[in-house]
């Protein structure tokens, strides 16, 4: 099993012409996604990498069948392109682009929740499942099919984590990164209800970062909700406040949001933290 | 982008919004149309100006210029005074605070209204501050607000200036992006206007593609912030003097965060991001050098951006240009060894692990 995504989503690709979306639909082709369709308003009957171009996501719909969207399409775009996608009936809404209004994530996150869709994004590398299927960017090679859940707020960050993981020989059930933004789709309390539901993953690692109180959230959750054992990274600990640390929402705002407080939380919680993202690797194979 | 408070406030007229008659007053020093007293406000993008002396009141003409010239450039923390804003003298019979912003959690804005105006909110407690969540299709609704404003046990004809007050701000809030839009006092005068005394508005720079009509000002970026920023690359200033280069905020944090357990400081972070573009990396080492940290420590995750393609801009700047502080690097993932290979030939130190490299760098510059 995994979570969120298996062998049965049919992906159709948002911006499927341009430089990104050409290279990482050959990529997710090989990894054995099975991309069926690509969307590019006016390029309709092109192909790329032997899938089939349409120009509005309902004609990819009927055409092939497709039931889940990855938005590469730039940010004044991505609002319409995710509404499109939920209209025309998709339930996996990937997005991947960044720099997105965040008043535009707020509409589209909640239109995803009236439809009953998983959105997962935006300002994310997206979601795989190892030897079933990879839905955005995040380098295949790093990935190892096993029993750890990985959920992330970072792009490379993860990929250090999850190589290192399978390095030590401990692969993973999903790795989801949920992303850099304020207001996202998919939160790690979501991801952790997943996981737990999910027999294939005996442990979960999260990786998080200043700002917000997701991760705090979190550590409440776990206390009530979650057996299995969760380890956990923060990252930005020595971030100065008021700075917006490389992704939208890390940012120490109104003295909230500090790594301190999310540290303290986790330890609450009974949650192993790690001092260097390599160190996650040990700290699970300790524990688990 | 946070407004200065007469721009803010430009807004709120915008919009009926009332606010005290006012000018920006510049070094002509006309104040012609207002009528005394009146208050001189340093318009600066941070709080506390007040206690710092930049607001001052004026009863007639030459305590108004006397006041101008003491405001006029004076520090407050860290920023320089280049504007004040002359505002009439009004009565207030209350003080109330409103805002509206983005709550991360629920996901929805978040209208908070409070009895307790004036004062910073963090300092009200929370069983006198009216919180209600706004889901973005249905808009503020008159429902929203009818216990918060039987609450503040106001007058009838009070009651319905302030909603539609309310009611404008989040027309505000939604149609101009804003992160935060904060009136701290709202005040009922004695006439019965609810007016802004101040403003607190903040955009968010991701929308600012579609929101021309708003100017940045006054920067909170250095000169080397903004240099990155017209080229395109992550790049911010901290304290330290250890340069950190690395690929994706978080890796770049987790780096940084490395250093400072072993009592070393991070003083710059450059994010290349997704990109092994020769050029990009070039313009990266060379923003790095004009910041002349002691050290300059490169960690780099290769997933998709392949290491050797990044390694190979580095050892081109380096060659070139030269370089005059020891560059420490740390590189793992795709085609790691070959990466190695290229920067140990152009002369810079490659360590093992991220850990070994963060305290190597962390020695050189000169912590432990």
């Amino acid at each position: 099993m995994s979570i969120f995504v298996d062998t049965k989503n049919l992906v159709v690709v948002q911006g499927a012409t341009g430089h990104q979306g050409v290279f990482h639909i050959g990529e997710m082709l090989q990894f054995g996604t099975k991309v069926v369709a690509g969307v590019t308003p006016g390029k309709g009957g092109e192909k790329v990498h032997g899938v089939p171009v349409f120009n509005a996501v309902n004609q990819a719909v009927e055409e092939t069948g497709a039931n889940t969207s990855l938005v590469l399409v730039p940010a004044p775009f991505a609002k319409d392109a995710v509404f499109e996608a939920l209209d025309a009936g998709i339930k996996t809404v990937v997005v991947i682009t960044e720099n997105i209004p965040f008043h535009d994530a707020m509409e589209f996150v909640n239109y995803a929740h009236f439809h009953d869709a998983v959105l997962i994004g935006p300002n994310c590398p997206g979601i795989a499942s190892p030897g079933k299927t990879k839905i955005g960017i995040l380098p295949g090679s790093i990935f190892k099919t096993g029993k750890v859940g990985v959920a992330s707020r970072s792009g490379t960050l993860t990929y250090e984590i999850v190589n290192a993981l399978s390095e030590k020989g401990m692969g993973q059930s999903t790795c989801v990164g949920l992303g850099g933004d304020p207001i996202i789709g998919t939160t790690f309390i979501d991801a952790l209800d997943a996981f737990e539901q999910d027999k294939e993953t005996k442990a979960v690692v999260l990786v998080g970062e200043i700002g917000g109180t997701a991760e705090e959230d979190a550590a409440d959750h776990i206390m009530e909700h979650i057996s299995k054992p969760v380890f956990a990274f923060i990252a930005g600990r020595t971030a100065p406040p008021g700075k917006r640390m490389g992704h939208a929402g890390a940012i120490i705002a109104r003295g909230k949001g500090t790594a301190a407080s999310k540290i303290e939380a986790f330890k609450k919680a009974d949650v192993k933290l790690a001092k260097f993202p390599t160190d996650i690797a040990d700290l699970v194979t300790t524990y688990s | 982008m946070k407004l200065l408070e007469y721009r803010g406030k430009e807004l709120f007229s915008q919009y009926g919004i009332p606010v005290p008659k006012g000018r920006l007053i510049t070094a002509e020093r006309d104040f012609s149309e207002l009528q005394f007293p009146f208050v001189l406000k340093a318009q600066v993008p941070i709080g506390g100006r007040g206690k710092a002396g930049g607001i001052k009141t004026a009863n007639n003409l030459q305590e108004a210029k006397n006041h101008f010239n003491t405001i006029m450039g004076m520090d407050i923390r860290g920023f320089t005074v280049k504007k004040v804003l002359a505002e009439e003298h009004v009565d207030v019979k209350k003080e109330l605070y409103a805002s509206l912003m983005l709550d991360r959690t629920q996901r929805q804005s978040l209208l908070m209204l409070s009895g307790k105006g004036g004062m910073d909110i963090e300092s009200v407690p929370d069983n006198e501050i009216y919180k209600v969540w706004i889901h973005p299709f249905t808009g503020i609704q008159p429902f929203h607000l009818r216990d918060a404003i039987a609450q503040l046990q106001l007058e009838k004809e009070e009651g319905k200036a302030l909603l539609n007050v309310i009611y404008q701000m989040y027309k505000m809030f939604r149609e101009y992006d804003c992160e935060l839009v904060e009136i701290n006092p709202l005040i009922l005068t004695s006439a019965g206007v609810v007016m802004a005394l101040d403003s607190k508005v903040i955009i968010n720079d991701d929308a600012r593609y579609r929101h021309k009509d708003i100017v940045p000002e006054q920067e909170e970026l250095t000169t080397l912030e903004k240099e990155a920023r017209e080229k395109s690359i992550a790049f911010i200033q901290l304290e330290g003097n250890i340069g950190v280069i690395a690929n994706g905020a978080g890796l770049t944090m987790a780096t940084l965060d490395a250093l400072t357990h072993f009592k070393g400081n991070g003083g710059v972070f450059l994010d290349l991001g997704g990109t092994d573009d020769p050029e990009k990396v070039k313009q990266a080492f060379e923003l790095m050098k004009k910041a002349k940290p002691k050290v300059i420590f490169l960690n780099l995750f290769g997933g998709i951006t392949k290491c050797d393609t990044v390694a190979k801009g580095v050892k081109a700047v380096i060659t070139k240009e030269g370089i005059d502080c020891p560059v420490i690097t740390r590189i793992k993932g795709m085609n790691e060894d070959a990466a190695k290979e290229i920067l140990k030939d152009a002369g810079l130190i490659t360590a093992g692990t991220l850990e070994d490299a963060a305290k190597k760098s962390s020695a050189m510059a000169g912590g432990v």
